[in-house]
């Protein structure tokens, strides 16, 4: 007993000293973004809202945060119906090449991002594509949809065929039995997976570094403003209103969790 | 039959997407290594830059201190992140959960910024060297990590610690409780219980772990160039200057393709052992 209440004491320690470690970099961003100075470096030189004003005007930036918001959408959307496609296909047939489809489809997770956005590169080259947003958008979907695949099969294989066979059993056609039974059996994996393949495609930076035009996504802008010091704080100041817009997301996701289950819990009783 | 037609249709689109846009990518991304120039004519092939690559110890080099630091990085958030999976499944209860995503809540905040936090911490008037001279350690503030190799390390050891606990902890979860009781009552002490029955059922989830870590960060180009500087290069700078800079497409298409098969025989190797299960998702 004894013994356990030491390794719990010594759980909770090294827990805080890691998340102290994790968080405090993150922290230092929030305090450089009210500090008046350019420069980010200590001591601190005064409280200022300055950045923050010059955020709102800057159109550049606000730009590319709305491509990588679109972008995020548009490729997640389609990462997600194809992964899930791909899904159901792999959880629910058993088929010839099966293994070979699972090998080459989950490839793109190991593939380090910096060979696929060359040889993207190369390719929209090859086929005269010019580089726009769209390219970004393509190269997004095709990293996402191995993820979506994988969260969607995990969630069909704890379900065994019974319910669709039911279904077809009492009349209901093959695609009616797949809108009315598959896919809503499969409706928390597919939220799961789009809302991860939106994070993803939101912060990813490396394979938009090779797709881009003339256009940015977030990352990319904020890259290419790392190189002149007198525009960090601007950059550290966008990264600081990400954090606190992720952090209310995660929020009232949670809390309308929460309200869903009680809800549910209510209903039942 | 008309299984088989229901297969297609479903089937069909990831597939041909796939095909389009991820396989041809890589089989023209090879034709490409054997072009003469990059603005040139596709043919005739050369073998040119295979034969400066075989030529080219530094490129070796290079490829070797990359692994090195891969494996490093991978391994490093592997060992930090383990004690605090395992505290968090075996002694938090239904605490847990929270108390994981307030751990992984960095990894939602930009990557490149995160990197740049730690430019912030490490650089001369940086966090860090402010508290050594405070605490008398050194006289002057001094770069004494940013613009090297630990500093990279570092930094990716940081960005990867919450992506190493989630496979870490799914595996933890899944181990029944039972398993440690059974274990007990058989007379092992807790720390048998611990090698003989937890850490081997750890295994495919610290498998998965380094995995994830170890592949992206031997194609890194982004953060050595932000906290590297010129002695914490890795192969991926080399890869991305042949595009950004030095315009040599086709040295470039060459040096993806060796770092490709590498992977390919990594991974190949890694799943004979243990197959990926566990794959880090942060939701």
């Amino acid at each position: 007993m004894i013994k356990r209440n030491i390794g719990k004491w010594l759980g909770w320690s090294y827990y805080l000293l890691l998340l102290l470690f994790l968080q405090l970099p993150i922290l230092l961003l929030i305090v450089f973004s009210f500090n008046d100075s350019v420069l980010l470096t200590f001591p601190l030189k005064g409280f200022t809202l300055e950045w923050y004003r010059q955020l709102l005007g800057a159109r550049e930036l606000l730009n590319a945060a709305r491509n990588s918001l679109v972008i995020g959408l548009i490729s997640s959307g389609v990462a997600t119906a194809l992964g899930t496609m791909a899904g159901i296909a792999i959880s629910r047939y058993n088929f010839p090449g099966r293994e070979i489809f699972l090998n080459i489809a989950t490839l793109p997770l190991v593939i380090p991002y910096v060979v696929l956005g060359v040889a993207m590169l190369i390719l929209f080259q090859a086929l005269n594509i010019g580089l726009s947003l769209w390219t970004i958008t393509i190269g997004h979907a095709v990293i996402n949809i191995p993820y979506v695949m994988l969260i969607v099969s995990a969630r069909l294989s704890g379900f065994a065929n019974n319910l669709e066979e039911a279904a077809m059993d009492l009349g209901a056609t093959y695609w009616g039995t797949l809108m009315r039974i598959t896919l809503p059996i499969s409706a928390p994996a597919l939220v799961a997976a789009f809302l991860s393949s939106f994070t993803l495609s939101f912060d990813e930076f490396s394979l938009a570094f090779f797709l881009a035009g003339t256009d940015n996504t977030l990352p990319v802008y904020l890259y290419s403003q790392l190189r002149f010091p007198n525009r960090l704080p601007l950059a550290i100041t966008t990264a600081a209103v990400v954090i606190l817009v992720s952090a209310v997301i995660l929020l009232v996701s949670e809390w309308l969790r929460k309200v869903g289950t009680e809800r549910k819990i209510r209903r039942g009783g | 039959m008309e299984n088989k037609r229901r297969l297609l249709v479903l089937i069909a689109p990831p597939a041909i997407v796939l095909a389009i846009f991820f396989l041809a990518p890589l089989v023209i991304m090879l034709l490409y290594s054997f072009k003469d120039s990059t603005f040139g004519p596709m043919l005739p092939l050369s073998v040119k830059h295979y034969m400066n690559f075989l030529q080219t110890p530094s490129f070796f080099r290079l490829l070797l201190d990359s692994s090195k630091l891969s494996f490093l990085t991978a391994a490093l958030s592997i060992l930090m992140a383990f004690p605090v999976a395992y505290f968090l499944v075996f002694y938090t209860g239904a605490r847990r959960v929270i108390l994981l995503t307030l751990l992984i809540l960095p990894a939602w905040t930009s990557f490149l910024l995160r990197v740049l936090a730690w430019k912030v911490i490490l650089g001369s008037n940086g966090l860090l060297n402010q508290l050594l001279i405070s605490a008398g350690l050194i006289s002057e503030g001094a770069p004494i990590l940013l613009y090297s190799q630990s500093a990279v390390l570092i930094t990716l050891v940081y960005v990867w610690i919450p992506f190493a606990a989630l496979p870490l902890f799914a595996a933890m979860e899944r181990i029944d409780p039972r398993l440690h009781e059974a274990a007990q009552d058989l007379g092992a002490s807790p720390a048998q219980t611990f090698w003989r029955v937890t850490l081997p059922l750890t295994l495919p989830g610290m498998a998965s772990a380094f995995f994830f870590v170890f592949i992206p960060t031997l194609g890194e180009w982004v953060t050595p160039t932000l906290v590297g500087g010129v002695s914490g290069i890795m192969y991926g700078n080399l890869i991305q200057d042949q595009f950004a800079r030095a315009l040599n497409w086709p040295l470039g298409a060459l040096l993806s393709v060796v770092l490709l098969v590498l992977v390919a025989v990594f991974s190949y190797v890694f799943n004979r052992f243990i197959p990926i299960t566990e794959v880090p998702v942060s939701t």
